[in-house]
């Protein structure tokens, strides 16, 4: 048995402390995303064996899997589903590894990148991906989101042409889709978690919470300790996943149609906080400013200049729980609100028409909200005097829930035209 | 002792060694220069044949009599719609939404198109009349033969905004 587990025992240290494996301090997460991404390969290479990747031919593919082919349907959903949790799940895996501040350099800074990475990595396979099927819905929203990289200045519409392989959403497009999809992606992901795994294994394992008694400082041994927890933690997994696709069909709606788009058109439900902010800035800003600085943040994380290193510990103090508590709260607060303003109140558009937009509605709503957000952090800092570190966790907390807002919003209360409405007014 | 005897000829010969180092460098960057030699006209050469040719035709799409001022025809297949404006003067102006691609939409009620993604609106002769779009829609060129308005498929016109100019008179 022993000599079996050698495997195991690269990717585990010999001995891992008891606080370490605690399920409530990672739940999990990293190793779920990577099972799924090797369940992501499994079904993927199935449907390759049916699907054809061409626009006369992609739609009716599938129809055929789904109508013909044993289990073809089943794959499919298993195929979907699992690319829709992995999403969340490597979403999750990176507010885990944030909130507990374990980005530090010199020893976790490195993952921190290659995490990213990987989490870009598989927004743009699922997205890749959706392009799939060649209905109604597919080619909209890659035709939308494909179409948000020529506002990049200089080099965006040569970009959005390289993406599309010409000017408009076509069998190039799709041949370029499927090359990334199924070849690039997953090679580099490969790769990536290759790394990835061996640098948390350089690192001793995840970053370590501080132990809450004396019994969870003792080491114990990876094998049961460790690789049984992960083994429980897979297996459930598996089954809630195959569970859940046994009934919930992947969509699939009409054969695409260039002439016609349907009505309201929406990105992917991972992108729609974007397609949410376009309703209310310059495209040039609401697609590439914000998302860009936002990012440029996030890969900058780790070489802030902290005054403590608290990784391991959620939010990196109480008085960081309590901020960042704060600031979501007051997200969730502020952002319905400067929605609904949006819509019905402020129309730069309309009060400065003789300014180009990207002024009226692109510099104007920018300042606004720069205001607002400079008084949010003002009444932070006179209230609670946090340090640093607990500022980073409480701004990423704010700009967390304003994303969270925005989608739901982009998901749930945006009907035909894209008007703003409740749930329950706009027809399924 | 095996690692000592390599010392020593380092050592002995560190003259030949930093010129093999320096040779893989050179081999290894002109691997690397001769792949993406390879792969970059490999990709774009097999786009531009596949890319249809373009012609300057006009292709004739509905006799000038059959659209009364102020109203528009849509042309799906071209992706466009020929208006008729007010003043007399015919625009083929471009389906495609100048905000993020979508289809744009006749509104005959509101005598506008409307955006059906992001709710942006353009009046007749594709003007922005309501964000987020930022520039008119594109046009094509258009000409009137015999009655006939004919309109050149091959090439969108990009443009800001809308002047008298663009109009083409019957």
């Amino acid at each position: 048995m022993q000599k079996n587990l050698t495997f195991l025992l690269h990717i585990h240290p010999k001995k891992v402390s008891k606080a370490s494996i605690r399920y409530t301090y990672t739940y999990g997460l990293g190793g779920m995303t990577a099972l799924l991404i090797l369940l992501q390969f499994f079904t993927g290479i199935l449907l390759k064996f049916v699907y054809i990747p061409l626009p006369s031919k992609a739609y009716d593919s599938i129809l055929f899997l789904q109508h013909q082919v044993l289990f073809g349907q089943y794959v499919r959903n298993i195929h979907h589903l699992g690319g829709v949790m992995l999403i969340i799940l490597a979403f999750l895996h990176l507010m885990r590894v944030f909130f507990t501040e374990a980005f530090h350099p010199p020893v976790r800074s490195g993952n921190w990148i290659i995490g990213l990475c990987m989490f870009l990595l598989l927004m743009f396979s699922n997205f890749t991906g959706y392009l799939m099927p060649w209905d109604q819905l597919s080619y909209w929203a890659v035709t939308v989101v494909t179409n948000m990289f020529s506002y990049i200045p200089l080099i965006g519409p040569h970009l959005t042409g390289f993406i599309r392989g010409g000017t408009d959403v076509t069998g190039a497009t799709l041949m370029n889709f499927f090359n990334f999809h199924t070849a690039i992606i997953p090679l580099t992901l490969i790769i990536l978690m290759t790394f990835h795994f061996w640098k948390v294994r350089k690192a001793g394992g995840v970053a370590p919470p501080r132990p809450r008694s004396e019994k969870e400082k003792r080491l114990v041994s990876s094998y049961p300790g460790l690789v049984v927890r992960e083994a429980v933690v897979a297996l459930t997994l598996l089954a809630f996943l195959f569970i859940l696709a046994v009934f919930k069909d992947a969509p699939m709606h009409e054969r695409a149609n260039p002439a016609f788009s349907p009505n309201p058109v929406k990105a992917p439900w991972y992108f729609i906080g974007i397609q949410e902010m376009l309703m209310h800035f310059h495209p040039f800003v609401g697609a590439i400013l914000i998302p860009v600085t936002i990012l440029g943040f996030l890969f900058y994380l780790p070489w802030i200049h902290y005054p403590k290193n608290n990784a391991g510990i959620w939010f990196s103090s109480p008085l960081g729980r309590k901020v960042a508590g704060v600031s979501a709260l007051i997200a969730l607060g502020l952002t319905p609100l400067l929605i609904i303003a949006d819509e019905y109140w402020i129309h730069f558009n309309l009060w400065f028409p003789s300014l180009p937009s990207i002024i009226s509605e692109g510099l104007f709503p920018v300042v606004f909200y720069g205001i607002l957000f400079y008084l949010y952090l003002l009444f932070l800092r006179k209230r609670y005097h946090p340090n640093t570190n607990e500022i980073v966790q409480a701004i990423f907390a704010f700009f967390l829930m304003t994303y969270t807002v925005l989608s739901l919003t982009g998901l749930f209360f945006r009907g035909p035209g894209m008007m703003l409405m409740w749930p329950w007014q706009i027809a399924p | 002792m095996t690692k000592k005897t390599t010392d020593i000829k380092q050592a002995d010969n560190p003259s030949r060694r930093r010129f093999f180092k320096k040779l893989w460098g050179w081999i290894a960057l002109a691997a690397g220069v001769e792949l993406a030699g390879l792969s970059i006209p490999f990709i774009s050469s097999g786009r531009k044949k596949q890319k249809k040719k373009e012609t300057g035709t006009f292709t004739g799409i509905v006799p000038a009599s059959d659209l009364p001022p102020g109203s528009v025809f849509p042309y799906q297949s071209g992706r466009l719609y020929v208006c008729h404006l007010n003043d007399g003067g015919f625009l083929a102006v471009s389906i495609t939404c100048t905000h993020l691609g979508c289809s744009v939409e006749w509104n005959e009620k509101k005598k506008e198109f409307i955006c059906p993604c992001h709710h942006s609106m353009f009046s007749i002769n594709g003007e922005v009349e309501n964000p987020p779009a930022t520039r008119a829609l594109d046009i094509y060129p258009l000409k009137i033969e015999g009655g006939m308005v004919k309109v050149n498929l091959s090439k969108p016109i990009e443009r800001k905004h809308f002047n008298k100019s663009q109009e083409t008179h019957a």
